[in-house]
């Protein structure tokens, strides 16, 4: 028997909620945008941990501008502190080099994380998914007790049909989805909105393009400066915190 | 201290197992590391009996070390993992999470990082035995 997964749920114990950024479809900004969700959480009081789970395809530390910090081991492992953010990612053990998982491996690799890492005590925990709706989902939903989707898209067609589709297995799985936001909306675009509220969800905000944000990336308070992350504040504010 | 997470995993495990059982009292627990997380036995057995709770006070806990098999998905061939041939940086990060083994070893053969871990990965609760 494998016993790591007996205590995935006592590690995270002591968070109040565990808010997954999720898309079915690559490329539409989850990563900036649950970067963004934990910063303004973060400045608005809350104690805020950040989780990126795109093992293949990490970013989150390069918009967070991570630098020197490694986790330290206490009885497992402890997150640096990066930005306010209690922040661990799979960048700490892969380095620059490419590492290239499987399902299997992307499942343990996660598994291992769940089972080690010691968040403490955390008003949010903020995790940013690999594309799609693959085995990091499905490991997520089937191990950890308490968690709520925030969903993004675009306004391409092309990702709000996977984004559906993701929607419909959140739904007959019963996990809360906190809603969906629409990403570097398109002008004259109203099928993301129309679509999300027919499936019964949120839609939390439209972002039209920031030309802003490719600049803020490792400037945290450049970045939290832009109609970008305005936006996101208000998510927050209305609906989460 | 990493195993330290790992040991309470393992009690875990046990006493949910335990339960499930109806044992009253546990008398052996066998655990096999597997060498590619490269965990230190001796901290791995003393976290284990720091962490006993009731039930496994005379329980007696035995860890084998697995060889680990490497299989390459892509010219199919197997080899053993062996720790002296990697740097200390490299050797803690798999330590740590073992996949990223993908990001430093490659199939000696053909070069290939794309390889299945057959065996001997991590910590496995082989069996427990215990009286009801």
């Amino acid at each position: 028997m494998d016993p790591r997964t007996t205590v995935i749920n006592e590690r995270l114990r002591r968070i109040s909620r565990i808010i997954v950024v999720s898309s079915g479809k690559g490329g539409v900004g989850k990563s900036l945008v649950a970067t963004t969700l934990a910063l303004t959480l973060s400045r608005r009081g809350c104690k805020v941990g950040l989780f990126d789970l795109d093992f293949t395809s990490p970013s989150t530390h390069l918009i967070l501008g991570a630098k020197n910090d490694q986790p330290t081991e206490e009885k497992g492992l402890v997150p640096p502190v990066v930005n306010c953010l209690a922040y661990m990612s799979l960048i700490y053990f892969s380095g620059e080099q490419t590492a290239p998982l499987r399902g299997a491996d992307v499942s343990n690799a996660l598994i291992e994380l769940l089972s080690v890492t010691q968040w403490g005590e955390l008003d949010f925990l903020v995790i940013d998914m690999p594309p799609g709706i693959g085995d990091a989902v499905l490991d997520l939903v089937r191990l950890v007790a308490r968690i709520e989707f925030l969903i993004v898209t675009t306004s391409s067609r092309l990702a709000f049909e996977t984004v559906k589709k993701q929607v419909r297995l959140l739904q007959d799985l019963k996990v809360p989805i906190i809603g969906v936001v629409e990403n570097m909306k398109m002008d004259g675009a109203n099928g993301v909105k129309q679509g999300t509220e027919k499936l019964g969800v949120r839609f939390l905000t439209e972002v039209p393009y920031d030309s802003e944000v490719e600049g803020a990336i490792g400037d945290v308070t450049k970045l939290l400066g832009t109609t970008f992350a305005q936006r996101i504040g208000k998510v927050v504010a209305s609906n989460i915190a | 201290m990493h195993e330290w997470a790992l040991a309470e995993a393992v009690i875990t495990a046990a006493q949910q197992i335990a339960e499930k059982e109806k044992l009253k009292e546990i008398k052996e627990v066998t655990i096999k590391v597997g060498e590619l997380q490269q965990l230190e036995r001796d901290i791995l057995r003393f976290a284990l009996s720091q962490l006993k709770p009731r039930g496994f006070k005379n329980a007696e806990f035995h860890i084998s070390k697995a060889k680990t098999t490497l299989k390459c998905r892509v010219c199919g061939n197997t080899w053993l993992f062996r720790k002296n041939k990697l740097d200390e940086t490299t050797a803690e990060a798999i330590h740590f999470v073992p996949e990223v083994a993908h990001a430093y070893i490659k199939c000696p053969k053909c070069y290939s990082p794309d390889f299945e871990i057959s065996k001997g990965r991590g910590v496995w609760l082989e069996n427990i035995k215990g009286v009801r």
